[in-house]
């Protein structure tokens, strides 16, 4: 089995053009990883540029209106830029520079990663190149101009769904077109090795701090730790430091879309079977000839077909569990933070506050649910207005 | 010897790629009769996928029409047996690493075995991953092809010595589709393949004019061309057949 596994899923399934340039990334960040100086620059720019540590705060009301275990939330939303993204992009973008490279392209749903992307390629004098499905430039209108007010340059992709899984294939393509001077800043915990384990591990800050700050404020572990999944990227840094921990129960959201037994759903391992595509082995939505399905969420940000090699080889394991949330229970939960709380979460994220409304209620007043708020919402506004038939511009 | 080497057993081969059941298989059969009439030595049959990620828009675009047409690999299996009738010419599978695990590995090799696919090219499966379909394609006597590119640097002869069939030389960076000119330098690529392995290579990716074709069979022992002939599907449709006979007359001409 080659490099890059977890379980049977991972691995390097990309064309050779590619190969030497996944080698040199790896054995630049087998460098970096432990280099002190690159350490003290990354924590630099993650306390002082991005707002870390990000806060983990008391929700008292949430916690009181459900009745049972006492809820955090993990504001990653507060973060520069407004999302968990910038963790991971700050890391590749300086591991970029110290490659030599001077050009970084994305590929981006919602328009988090590649506002995060623009935005790490602005403050270190890079080029940036951002690709987004075309009805996802639609949706997310805000965020495509926010790019280019950085000074990236948004490519709309009109192949295929016109979405997230056609933004990375056209990425890839770019890729392979130029590599000399360009690093692909994949914006999840997926593609080929070892993009899966350097973006877990530049995200994994979420649940370094949790676990101090919690222990600071309860003196105690969780006992549920809940994020959604997409790629999975917020989902795998609010687990890893607690995947060693069994007492604590790791929850992966999923967008179902308009539900579980419908074509249109994104629920990856509630509806996928295993299989190979964008560089690794993982659970996809597919056909029984293994075409890539076309797949369906309000959520731009969680809607893809696939998931990381790692979440895959966690539910294989029974280590997470994975629950899928529809458009109707992500889109109340939007709300019901926004009015319970004063937060209005991603849409992305409301997916997993969704579920601790459900999870929540079940559990002792004694225990504790940390939800990750992986984003913020303000860009998902005119859409959910939209949603509840109220046509507003921006 | 495999049955791909007699592809080149006359002197330089030409390769032409159709996408299979784009837009129809009939129009896909009567392509590559066209095309084995005109002197092809080697066809490579591709297998739609929903997301060619090593592909440029034309080839893209052909794998949306055939998918759109309906063409699934059981159809395309089918036209391959009825193929097997009358064309005796190497046939490889063109198509990507979720197609054939999807469809259990080893369904799928032994089938590409029963109804005469002589290897198969799958551009998203490196050196690396090779041990996920090299066991099976051993067993059934399928050869699985090896690619080696620009990029492939200190790469390069370790492929070659692992080789079988024939070695797949990408020209150019980037996906498929034709180019103006192409600038690697492939007569040091060869080389250093030529050191280490005795099967036959060809070269792709790029290659549309007579002339880029009888100057990549100078470097190597054929040419491969794709999208030059998608486009002839694209804009002939069920009529291609004609025209993508006269353009492969003119292509293994070139080649001598």
């Amino acid at each position: 089995m080659s490099n890059g596994r977890f379980g049977m899923h991972g691995g390097q399934y990309i064309p050779e053009t590619l190969m030497n340039a996944v080698i040199e990334l790896e054995a630049a960040y087998d460098h970096y990883k432990n280099d002190p100086d690159f350490n003290r620059e990354l924590a630099y720019l993650f306390n002082e540029y991005a707002g870390r540590p990000s806060r983990l705060y008391y929700a008292e009301k949430m916690t009181r209106d459900l009745g049972g275990a006492k809820i955090y939330l993990k504001r990653e939303d507060l973060n520069h830029t407004g999302a968990h993204k910038i963790n991971n992009v700050l890391g590749q973008a300086l591991l970029a520079k110290k490659m030599g490279k001077t050009r970084l392209i994305a590929e981006t749903g919602a328009g988090q990663h590649g506002v995060a992307t623009a935005t790490a390629a602005a403050l270190m004098g890079m080029q940036c190149v951002v690709f987004m499905g075309e009805e996802d430039t639609k949706r997310q209108a805000l965020n495509v101009y926010r790019m280019r007010l950085l000074g990236a340059e948004v490519v709309p992709v009109t192949t295929g769904t016109g979405t997230l899984k056609d933004a990375v294939s056209e990425a890839m393509r770019e890729w392979t077109r130029r590599i000399d001077d360009t690093h692909y800043c994949l914006g999840s915990v997926m593609g080929p090795h070892p993009f899966p384990t350097i973006v877990r591990d530049f995200q994994a800050v979420i649940s370094r701090e949790i676990k101090q700050q919690l222990q600071e404020k309860e003196g105690r572990l969780p006992d549920a730790v809940i994020a959604c999944v997409g790629g999975g990227s917020n989902a795998i840094g609010s687990f890893y430091h607690f995947i060693p921990e069994p007492s604590v129960r790791l929850i992966g959201c999923e967008a179902a879309g308009r539900g579980v037994d419908t074509f249109e759903t994104a629920a990856t391992i509630a509806t996928g079977r295993l299989g190979i595509f964008h560089g690794m082995k993982s659970y996809f939505c597919q056909d029984e000839y293994g075409q890539i399905a076309p797949v369906y969420s309000i959520s731009a940000g969680l809607d893809y077909p696939g998931v990381g090699p790692e979440h895959a080889w966690l539910h294989d394991t029974g280590r997470a569990e994975y629950v899928p949330i529809t458009d109707d229970e992500a889109v109340d939960a939007f709300e019901y933070l926004a009015r319970t709380e004063g937060i209005i979460p991603a849409i992305e994220s409301a997916h997993a506050v969704a579920y601790a409304q459900k999870l929540a209620p079940t559990m002792g007043k004694d225990q504790i649910v940390v939800i990750t708020i992986s984003g913020r919402g303000d860009k998902d506004c005119a859409a959910i207005a939209r949603y509840r038939g109220e046509d507003i511009h921006e | 010897m495999s049955n791909i080497a007699s592809a080149f057993a006359r002197g330089k081969a030409f390769i032409p790629f159709i996408t299979c059941g784009d837009p129809d298989l009939e129009t896909t059969a009567a392509c590559v009769r066209a095309c084995v009439a005109n002197g092809a030595g080697l066809i490579e049959l591709g297998i739609p996928f929903s997301d060619p990620t090593a592909e440029g828009p034309v080839i893209q675009a052909a794998n949306l029409r055939a998918l759109t047409g309906g063409v699934t690999t059981d159809r395309i299996f089918g036209l391959v047996r009825d193929l097997r009738r009358d064309v005796a010419v190497p046939m490889v599978f063109m198509t990507y690493a979720n197609v054939v695990f999807s469809y259990g590995a080893e369904r799928f090799i032994s089938t590409c075995r029963d109804i005469g696919i002589d290897g198969l090219i799958l551009p998203d499966l490196p050196f690396e991953e090779k041990g996920e379909f090299l066991p099976l394609c051993r067993q059934y006597g399928v050869d699985l092809i090896s690619l080696v590119a620009p990029t492939s640097a200190d790469r390069i002869a370790m492929i070659a010595r692992k080789a079988e069939g024939f070695l797949y030389i990408v020209s150019s960076l980037g996906v498929t589709g034709t180019r103006s000119e192409i600038t690697t330098d492939l007569a040091s690529i060869v080389k250093v393949v030529r050191a280490n392995t005795s099967i036959p290579c060809a070269i792709g990716f790029g290659i549309s004019t007579p002339e880029q074709a009888a100057k990549m069979a100078s470097y190597s022992d054929g040419a491969i061309v794709g999208s030059a002939i998608i486009k002839l599907l694209a804009q002939y449709g069920t009529s291609a057949p004609e025209h993508v006979g006269a353009y492969v007359r003119a292509m293994t001409e070139a080649l001598g």
